[in-house]
């Protein structure tokens, strides 16, 4: 069934909205139980070293001080973190324990925990524990990584984790073949998800009912509720997640990390609710870092410009152990590097390395801002080598729709091969080049205008989204009338609230206003798969337009009953049932009780959003200093269910992609310490930064793989930035002949290219 | 990030908290705008045992123009100096200067005082008063003593203060009518500490040269200084490009950049040479 279009396709206002502008927002700090204590975590400041003891006597002895945990009370083996996406038998060795033990493996690990009667205490008490480690070599790049002098994990023997192989035709038969190959190796630098509020728990155990209660939960609520209740040795229904307000995710909140368990273990051990707030410090050092990556990456192509297969390695700095979605990253660089372009040999493959840094994770667009920013670097010195128009060979190379679907390199170990679902590519390249104004704006290219040299860009790019395997809805209409729609997608900044109630309301035929949606917490559905991979209209959507046929057709069943005739001669109106000869009841009439169906929507297969996206920027060559003057992009996904928070999604991934572009970096010195902890250090885009974005999503062509015809749109535009904006670099400073090959392009380092 | 225990004092006059820093000695720390303090304590870099807040402290918060100058009081914060109608005409470089400061909400809270007792390098205080030939006014057990901010600040995030003293004040000379000057830093977001930093100014002679130019920077050394090789290039010249380009090129040999993850040495000492140019064909024109 194709829902109605009366509210999918309106730029709703956000339901969540009215509590966010009045301060009613619920988010975990917020969250207080009566009698609760507080945790605070006690971390290594070494980044490698054998732990001799840990001395936790004079914490202990502090009055208000309730407990100090270490490994051994634990158990043993002491509780690691599995792997939640692409768990492989050999990726388990570098699993990260709840609490480090016999080495310390990156600075802010987790070594300890200390509860107390306040925060303050707590702190206080952090200053007493006295960790005593022999420190031992850091390992914090590439070239120590490999020689394994100082290996990490003793028992594994090597840094290297695995290496994921993108295989395609036949690579080494197109490049001996090729009138053109050009190789070049490229960086991207490690940054991170940075969203507003850090992360938090408040866990309480009941001790009689021996349930527990956690609040915090964000993205993957049931998996890690799986986690949790096999690391405390629980069944799962023991246990209730629960959502609350977020300021964005971003692939990094909602993750097992070891405070997922640390804060219910000690919850449980005192039987008294235990609240830990994450500081910005600890964040920074310890929630999911992302996108360090070099690649040496190889393009073969005919004379005119086509390009016909891409081969070569690459190296992703995984950090200290692979956590639960840590080979997502990986896998995608070398999965993606074609992109939207018809490349029919690929030869890639991606080692992920261990080092003594903050383990790894997904963020926005994983491995594909990372390949993006290759393929469209090695994209546009092709056409410079070959004398072609940098559109032009775009054009020629984009897959098109006749092609549709377009099978992508296939990836092993963890064996998976994807397709693309269809689009229309060449249509969106053109709308770009309009909507930014390609033709009049490629006259400034390479000029000096007041001081600055101007240059100007464009990339293309596809977006994965719609992860399976499934998502359950569940829809009450209650006894008042009014729907009341559970999902298991999870809310993490995107408006759910506001589009799960939109697609409800046209599959129910009903008045936005009468339905509510509730979303994310493991007591709303029996089961979940969260926010990731921007799945959570795809597939909740899909899942709630199921639930509301299932509804319906009970809700005739139930009419037809009162009304004395034919399940099939009920129709539904908005609020009515109206059977033959002019009889009607008042859905809020149906029953007494309230009317529940459930469904699950099943599928396997990816949608792919696409697009393109343009920029122009303007560099002083006395500072390094490139301004973004326009930003225009424009992407196809399939079915818009509400233009405005969608608009939203596009700016701001923009917005983050120009952060990790231009000013993002975590930086390690040699001893493996984040000389970046503070939002002074780490620099985000801030709201002065970029001020022109003009961003156009499209409906053109749905997709064929779900019943919305909707493509998951939540990531996309971050994904081409970095390639696209240091594209206009090396175009507005071709006269110096500057070719950025590393992100981010900070100042110093266009100021050093420059020379 | 929570703080350490301390207890907290708000004296009613300077003597008071003079009294204060007596009893406590190296125990108490004076909060003006707090904007400096509150992150080393909640980073636990600071654990004093007393608070003094100054904030009731009267007379501290006074802005104060006249033929002597400009005098600034320690408690008056960045939105007054924006604010104020007659700063504008009577030390326009000063506004400028700290118009750079940080971002709004600090700048509702960060003082004059607070700056210049941090002595933050970069900072955009110290270095005005440097550059312009402030005169830092300090109360001490022993009554008030002046001090030439040239000799006020000794490295980085280091003073001269005593203890038990407290910065009342800033006094900045007169503004002479004519006066050619500019600012101009570069930080890689506004509002954020500038990887480098310059604050010039000179008089015209009759002839039209350059005479007691001031050329000081911020964020090209461990604290704000002059470059005396640069004004020696300005002064008694007509200001045209080539003694800019002189000027600048001089002040890039003088300074001595630190080198952090921001930038290299390399890269700060040419950002000076192109913030002094900019700054003074910007006071040329």
């Amino acid at each position: 069934m194709k829902p109605r279009n009366l509210l999918i396709g309106s730029p709703m206002e956000r339901v969540e909205d009215f509590r966010f502008l009045r301060g009613d927002g619920r988010f975990v700090a917020d969250v207080n139980l009566e009698g609760q204590l507080h945790a605070v975590i006690a971390r290594s400041a070494v980044a490698h070293g054998r732990i001799r003891a840990i001395h936790t006597g004079d914490a202990r002895a502090m009055a208000g001080v309730r407990a100090v945990i270490t490994a051994r009370d634990l158990g043993r083996p002491v509780p690691v973190i599995p792997l939640r996406l692409q768990p492989l038998a050999e990726l388990a060795p570098f699993r990260q324990p709840m609490l480090a033990h016999g080495k310390v493996r990156f600075v802010g690990e987790p070594l300890a925990v200390i509860v107390a009667d306040s925060p303050q205490i707590a702190e206080d008490a952090l200053d007493r524990i006295g960790a005593d480690i022999e420190p031992l070599p850091a390992i914090v790049d590439r070239e120590h990584a490999e020689a394994g002098e100082t290996v990490l994990f003793e028992d594994h023997g090597s840094n290297v984790a695995i290496r994921w192989t993108a295989v395609r035709g036949d690579a080494g038969r197109a490049f001996a073949n090729a009138q053109y190959v050009r190789k070049e190796t490229f960086r991207i630098q490690r940054h991170a998800a940075l969203f507003l509020e850090p992360r938090g728990f408040v866990a309480q155990w009941d001790g009689r009912a021996r349930k527990l209660t956690l609040w915090g939960a964000a993205k993957v609520a049931f998996a890690n509720r799986k986690i949790l209740a096999a690391a405390m040795g629980l069944a799962e229904q023991q246990i209730e997640m629960i959502e609350v307000d977020v300021g964005g995710g971003f692939g990094s909140r909602g993750e097992f990390y070891p405070e997922d368990f640390l804060i219910p273990f000690a919850a449980r051990l005192l039987n008294r609710p235990v609240k830990w707030i994450e500081d910005r410090r600890e964040h920074l050092m310890t929630a999911n870092h992302a996108r360090e990556t070099e690649c040496e990456i190889e393009i073969a192509a005919t004379g005119d410009g086509r390009i016909l297969g891409l081969r070569g390695r690459s190296w992703s700095d995984n950090g200290a152990y692979i956590r639960t979605n840590g080979s997502v990253a990986p896998r995608n660089v070398a999965q993606f590097m074609s992109g939207p372009y018809h490349i029919e040999n690929i030869a890639l493959s991606t080692t992920q390395l261990i080092t003594n840094k903050t383990p790894a994770g997904t963020y926005r667009g994983p491995g594909r801002f990372e390949a993006d920013f290759v393929r469209e670097r090695l994209i546009d010195l092709m056409a410079k080598d070959l004398g072609l128009d940098r559109v032009e060979i775009r054009r020629r190379n984009l897959v098109r729709e006749n092609q549709m679907p377009y099978p992508l390199a296939t990836i092993t170990p963890y064996e998976s091969a994807t397709e693309l679902d269809g689009g229309d590519y060449r249509q969106l390249l053109d709308r770009c080049l309009e909507d930014f104004g390609w033709a009049e704006k490629v006259k400034l290219d390479g000029r000096l205008i007041d001081g600055r040299y101007h240059g100007i860009a464009i990339g293309c790019f596809i977006e994965g989204g719609g992860a399976g395997p499934s998502e359950d809805a569940r829809i009450v209409l209650e006894s008042d009338g009014t729907y009341s729609v559970y999902v298991g997608s999870a809310a993490v900044g995107q408006g759910i609230e506001t589009i799960m109630a939109q697609i409800a309301g046209d599959a129910l035929e009903a008045p936005f206003d009468r339905i509510r949606v509730r979303h994310g917490s493991t007591g709303d559905v029996a089961q979940g798969h969260g926010s990731y991979h921007s799945r959570a209209t795809v597939m909740g959507g899909s899942a709630i337009v199921l639930a509301a046929e299932k509804l319906r057709d009970k809700l005739r069943e139930v009419a037809a009953r009162a009304l004395g005739c034919e399940p099939g001669e009920v129709t539904l109106d908005s609020g009515t049932a109206k059977g033959p000869a002019g009889k009607s009841l008042a859905l809020s009439e149906l029953s007494e009780a309230p009317v529940e169906a459930e469904a699950t929507y099943r599928g396997d297969k990816h949608t792919y959003a696409y697009g393109s996206l343009a920029a122009h920027v303007a560099v002083d060559v006395k500072t390094g200093h490139v301004e973004v003057i326009d930003v225009a992009s424009i992407k196809d996904v399939g079915r818009i269910i509400n233009p405005a928070t969608l608009h939203g999604q596009a700016v701001g991934a923009i917005v983050q992609g120009l952060g990790g572009a231009l000013l993002e970096h975590l930086v390690y010195d040699g001893d493996g310490q984040l000389l970046t902890g503070t939002l002074a250090d780490y620099m985000v885009p801030s709201a002065g930064c970029f001020p022109v974005i003009r961003s156009t999503v499209v409906e053109l062509i749905p997709s064929p793989n779900n019943p919305l015809g909707a493509k998951g749109g939540g990531e996309g535009e971050i994904i081409p930035v970095g390639g696209v904006i240091a594209n206009a670099v090396a175009a507005a400073l071709a006269d110096f002949g500057v070719e950025p090959m590393e992100l981010p392009l900070s100042p110093p380092r266009i100021w050093a290219l420059i020379g | 990030m929570k703080f350490p225990d301390f207890d907290y004092a708000c004296p009613k006059s300077l003597d008071e908290a003079l009294g204060l820093l007596r009893l406590h000695g190296d125990d108490a720390v004076l909060l003006a705008g707090g904007q400096s303090l509150m992150p080393l304590l909640a980073f636990r870099l600071a654990a004093p045992g007393l608070l003094v807040d100054l904030k009731d402290v009267p007379g501290l918060g006074d802005i104060g123009i006249d033929g002597g100058g400009v005098r600034l009081g320690a408690f008056v914060r960045w939105c007054e100096i924006d604010r104020n109608a007659g700063l504008a005409a009577a030390h326009p470089l000063l506004v400028e200067a700290i118009g750079h400061v940080a971002h709004y909400q600090i700048r509702n809270r960060g003082t004059v005082g607070g700056s210049l007792a941090y002595g933050d390098p970069a900072a955009e205080m110290p270095g005005i008063a440097v550059t312009c030939d402030g005169e830092i006014i300090v109360m001490g057990e022993s009554g008030e003593r002046r001090v030439a901010a040239a000799d006020f600040f000794l490295g980085a995030l280091t003073t001269c203060l005593r203890p038990g003293e407290i910065i009342t004040g800033l006094h900045l000379p007169p503004w002479p009518a004519g006066r050619r000057w500019a600012f101009e830093e570069f930080a890689r977001r506004r509002g954020d500490f500038a990887l480098a930093g310059t604050a010039l100014y000179y008089d015209l002679d009759s002839q039209g040269r350059a005479t007691d130019a001031h050329i000081g920077v911020i964020g090209a050394a461990d604290r704000p200084m002059r470059l005396a090789q640069a004004e020696r290039m300005i002064n008694g010249s007509t200001v045209n490009a080539d003694a800019i380009a002189a000027a600048a090129e001089a002040a890039s040999r003088e300074v001595d950049p630190m080198e952090d993850f921001h930038a290299p040495t390399a890269y700060r000492r040419a950002l000076v040479e192109t913030l002094v140019a900019r700054a003074l064909t910007r006071a040329a024109g």
